[in-house]
């Protein structure tokens, strides 16, 4: 009896981690080619929407823009993606300035090749084989990976969880410190555990916020 | 490429970027002058150093006899 060869394959994606150094790139964008490299010294947010002239791309573009003066003032640059070509993303660009009287101010890659959306895993076929899903990828000054959040192409981002986001990431570079859910500037941190019986015992002598000596709290 | 128009004149930021060049300088300075991201001077001063239009030496960058040129044109 003739034996059926199974001859289906299946694509294996590598996804990008956190902690690790990102993925290196080199980028056509609205603004000139760029290098992941250009962007070291600066925190940085690389982000992907599925696709140009599409309304919740639109209202997402109009958000970035709105909180840009924002990030700014935390020293993050902002970069947007899509697998639209740069011709696109130009006319998109400047009808939003024309009808929603908004200025994007920052560049977009334009990745037809899926160069960079294949390296940082932004292309989920179960959504959609050819749009990248909605990625935020927060890079730090180092160029490490320090954080990723993904939404489904029905739903548009949150951009101030997104300044959050950057505002308890660079709390917890200056001050060694964790944040606790649903934490905004200005509201306790909490210390990191102990790692030894004694410093466990000594958590509690320091004058901390705590309820047992794994949980202790702290104003800045 | 971003920096030169298909007709070999540079582009407004280009000529910002190249302008402050006029005496050896880092890239952090020219970010400071001219305003711009330093993305944006880290990305313009690879292309013009690959067109001719910016020299670098011991860690600070120039415009060339080509690039103070290109900028009266």
């Amino acid at each position: 009896m003739e034996e059926k060869i199974a001859t289906e394959t299946k694509e294996i994606v590598s996804m990008p981690r956190l902690g690790e150094q990102a993925p290196a790139f080199e980028a056509l964008t609205t603004q000139g080619t760029v290098r992941l490299e250009d962007f070291k010294g600066s925190w940085l947010i690389l982000f992907s929407h599925p696709a140009d002239f599409t309304p919740v791309c639109t209202t997402e573009f109009i958000g970035f823009a709105e909180i840009h003066p924002q990030l700014k003032k935390r020293g993050v640059e902002l970069l947007g993606l899509s697998v639209d070509s740069v011709s696109s993303h130009i006319a998109w660009v400047r009808n939003i300035e024309e009808k929603m009287e908004v200025r994007i101010p920052f560049p977009v890659i334009a990745d037809l090749d899926k160069k960079v959306a294949t390296l940082y895993g932004m292309i989920h076929p179960g959504e959609s084989k050819t749009e990248t899903s909605r990625c935020v990828f927060v890079i730090d000054p180092e160029g490490i990976l320090r954080a990723m959040i993904y939404y489904p192409l029905t739903t548009g981002r949150n951009m101030q969880e997104i300044l959050r986001l950057i505002d308890a990431l660079q709390t917890t570079d200056k001050y060694k410190v964790a944040t606790p859910a649903n934490w905004k500037p200005g509201e306790v941190v909490i210390i990191p555990p102990p790692n030894t019986q004694e410093m466990a015992e000594q958590r509690l002598k320091e004058g901390y916020e705590c309820k047992d000596w794994y949980f202790c709290k702290k104003k800045l | 490429m971003a920096c030169i128009n298909p007709d070999g004149t540079l582009t407004p930021s280009a000529k910002v970027v190249l302008s402050a060049l006029s005496s050896p300088r880092i890239l952090e300075d020219v970010a400071k002058s001219t305003q711009l991201p330093l993305f944006r001077i880290r990305s313009s001063i690879r292309e013009m150093l690959e067109a001719g239009l910016v020299e670098q030496k011991e860690g600070k960058y120039a415009a060339t006899k080509v690039g103070r040129e290109k900028i009266k044109a």
